[in-house]
């Protein structure tokens, strides 16, 4: 226990041992917030003189390498002191279709990704909210059984009831009068789907409601009650998610199944012919549409999905950024950024096209790129047009 | 303990003497209370976000088995269900190990071995649980599905627990992951609980001619068996609101399941996979209420341990 001589040391305090970690621990965090202040100085030394400005956004996973990628080209052309206006930094954070809509409808972002168009009731929530084509999306069936090679045949009929949980083996006779030739396995399949809230889910559910009728109208959204299955955060978690499950099969964009290198489904189109997914089935499928409406109009209709023609690739959607139209709602807006801003949808839309096929995602056909330059030359701050350059 | 007490009466007379010492205890009073006032904000303001689906959805909420953002009908049921099973497989899993840790720990374990596993086994409990959550994703998931979930339904597979093709990412590897996660929580308060213990008692078994197990088990197990209640309560508490690990181990499947071989979802990985795009005030509700629940029963959890425990603790130093 505590002598008398121990409590008297407790009361008066031992100030030179006591005090020389912390000194010690001051000095050592003074010296890393100095290397890291010099060192990202030294980092950005061209960026001295230019003045800088920020995007935010966020939204959908799928196009997310390729805003990404747009993010730091688009940051290194305009740190260049030829280009006249300030450098220009896009925050893409990709955090799925619906997160993308709500932040924007609260207005904590610039812009949104969304692969699902506005509905009529988020439109009504945030008005004026244009709708901008950036690039075209597939949704793939991939799978992972051991026996099989990619290109199993899969009608949509079959995928959805396969996602209801009716065909429950890979040998059931659904699966097999469409690959005769093909020994399929006697064993359960186990579906994935995405756990979050997300865009691709709303095209793949679409689809499915499209070509069987037993897949309700309740079962299609960003987030159904799926009734089997397991779920999986992210186009890269239900990916991920295939490749370790045995067996298993799931809906992954293409550019996510390219990159990871996995089997996916052959699915009979419209015309009734049997297409691979990929980058020209892809735009053949965009091709097929007939007469979008005008951008601050309701989109919430438009769809490419089963689209005619013989090469069209029948899950496919556009994916859109979401911009105010009168730029002056967003708190955080001046001029000087909104201009910026005009300037990077602008080339994204044009120059930004040029990064697309390398990233597996298909360019715009020239009718959206049409499209956007009208919906881009209308954005407004305070009531004035910005010339986009 | 005497003297402590003394020298705590005796700093607060001399601190009542100088001004710097009144403003110092001043400030100080005024953070501890702060940490009062902050869980009072937190709740109320968790409230008001919650009323909506409090209004909308009153005590059904806890009863509903669907949760459909196409809907918009919310019911935690399966979360809750969920919650309980995930804890309750740590807990039968966890306490034996742990208990097995503690006892070896105190009683058995010769000093050059005791100093670094009671190091090691605490260490495990700062691993951060993203990374536990990792590691059953590509470890334990895929050991669960091949080897081990296939060896316990070989067995107890006449079970309706049991049946059903093993997956790995389901409700039994959630479990398994969580009660590796509160064995060092279970295992440090049980050691305490056992060291607390006073020698008169080992002494007196073992003068009686018991050996070293009927020793333990009579004499120090027993005397200490509310601190090790305690011990597994604390662990329970940590299981219930354990949220990455469970989110990236449990399937994500928003609904009841029978087996638990089957995905399924807790309170905490549901609010964890869906924060982020509730896109209407009612499932932001209904998620904050979710959030609200585990709250609750996080606090009537930890507690009703720190009581028992810290109750223990003092009986058993003052025995000696």
């Amino acid at each position: 226990m505590v002598t008398a001589e121990e409590m008297e040391k407790l009361q008066r305090g031992r100030p030179g041992r006591g005090r020389l970690p912390v000194v010690v621990a001051v000095i050592v965090i003074a010296v890393i917030l100095i290397a890291v202040a010099a060192y990202a100085g030294w980092l950005f030394p061209s960026g001295g003189g230019k003045a800088k400005v920020t995007l935010n956004g966020a939204g959908a996973t799928f196009p997310c390498p390729l805003i990404t990628k747009w993010s730091s080209e688009y940051a290194n052309l305009t740190k260049s002191t030829t280009i006249p206006g300030p450098q220009v930094t896009v925050n893409y954070n990709c955090v799925g279709s619906g997160a993308g809509v709500s932040q924007i409808t609260r207005r904590t972002v610039d812009f949104a990704g969304s692969d699902a168009p506005l509905s009529p009731s988020e439109r009504a929530a945030a008005p004026n909210l244009l709708h901008i084509p950036e690039t075209i999306g597939a949704v793939t069936a991939a799978y992972n059984v051991a026996e099989l090679s990619t290109g199993l045949k899969l009608t949509g009929f079959t995928l959805a009831e396969i996602f209801r949980g009716t065909i429950t083996q890979w040998n059931s006779p659904n699966i097999s009068a469409d690959n005769v030739g093909v020994t399929l396995p006697a064993r359960p399949i186990q579906v994935v789907h995405r756990s979050d809230s997300s865009g691709t889910t709303f095209v793949f559910t679409s689809y499915l409601h499209l070509v069987n009728p037993g897949w309700t109208a309740s079962l299609v959204g960003k987030a159904p009650n799926w009734p089997v299955g397991i779920g999986a955060q992210g186009n890269a978690g239900v990916a991920g998610k295939i490749q370790t499950t045995p067996d298993s099969i799931g809906y992954v964009e293409l550019a996510y199944t390219v990159a990871n290198n996995m089997k996916v489904a052959q699915l009979k189109n419209h015309d009734g012919q049997w297409v691979s997914p990929s980058l020209a089935a892809t735009a053949a499928a965009a091709a097929a549409l007939a007469s979008p409406p005008p951008p601050d109009g309701d989109w919430s209709s438009v769809s490419i999905l089963d689209a005619p023609g013989a090469t069209s690739y029948p899950i496919a959607s556009l994916t859109y950024l979401l911009v105010y139209k009168e730029l002056n709602v967003l708190t955080a807006m001046d001029g000087t950024k909104a201009q910026s801003f005009v300037n990077f949808l602008w080339w994204a839309i044009h120059g930004g096209q040029d990064l697309s096929e390398p990233l597996t995602f298909p360019r715009l056909t020239t009718g959206l790129v049409t499209l956007n330059e009208g919906a881009i030359r209308s954005i407004t701050f305070n009531g004035q047009t910005l010339n986009p350059t | 303990m005497h003297a402590l007490r003394i020298l705590r009466g005796g700093t607060r007379a001399r601190l009542s003497a100088t001004p710097g010492d009144l403003v110092f205890e001043g400030l100080s009073t005024l953070v501890a209370l702060s940490v009062v006032g902050l869980l009072v904000v937190i709740t109320v303001i968790l409230y008001l976000v919650a009323q909506e689906s409090i209004r909308v959805n009153g005590l059904r909420f806890l009863t509903d088995t669907i949760w459909d953002s196409v809907s918009q009908r919310f019911g935690a049921a399966p979360f809750i269900y969920g919650m309980l099973v995930t804890s309750g497989i740590a807990l039968l899993l966890g306490v034996p190990v742990s208990l097995g840790i503690a006892i070896f720990l105190s009683e058995l374990a010769p000093p050059w071995l005791r100093i670094p596993l009671t190091f090691i086994v605490e260490l495990l409990a700062a691993v951060p649980s993203v990374v536990y959550g990792l590691w059953g994703i590509f470890v334990l998931g895929p050991a669960m599905r091949i080897y081990i979930e296939p060896g316990v339904q070989s067995v107890l597979g006449f079970l309706p627990l049991f049946q059903g093709r093993p997956i790995g990412s389901d409700v039994f590897t959630a479990g398994v992951i969580l009660a590796i996660m509160i064995i060092p929580t279970i295992s440090a308060v049980s050691r305490e609980a056992l060291l607390a213990v006073p020698d008169s008692q080992r002494e007196a078994a073992l003068s009686l001619g018991a050996t070293r197990w009927e020793t333990t088990r009579l004499a120090v197990l027993r005397y200490a068996r509310a601190g090790i209640f305690g011990a597994s309560i604390l662990g329970l508490g940590r299981a219930v609101g354990e949220t990455m690990a469970v989110t990236m181990t449990i399937g994500n499947r928003a609904a009841f399941f029978g087996s638990l071989f089957e995905p399924g979802q807790t309170i905490a990985s549901q609010i964890a996979g869906r924060w982020l795009d509730a896109s209407t005030p009612l499932e932001l509700g209904a998620l904050v209420e979710l959030g609200l629940i585990l709250m609750l029963v996080s606090l009537i959890i930890n507690a009703f341990a720190r009581l028992l425990v810290g109750r223990f603790l003092r009986v058993g130093e003052g025995a000696e």
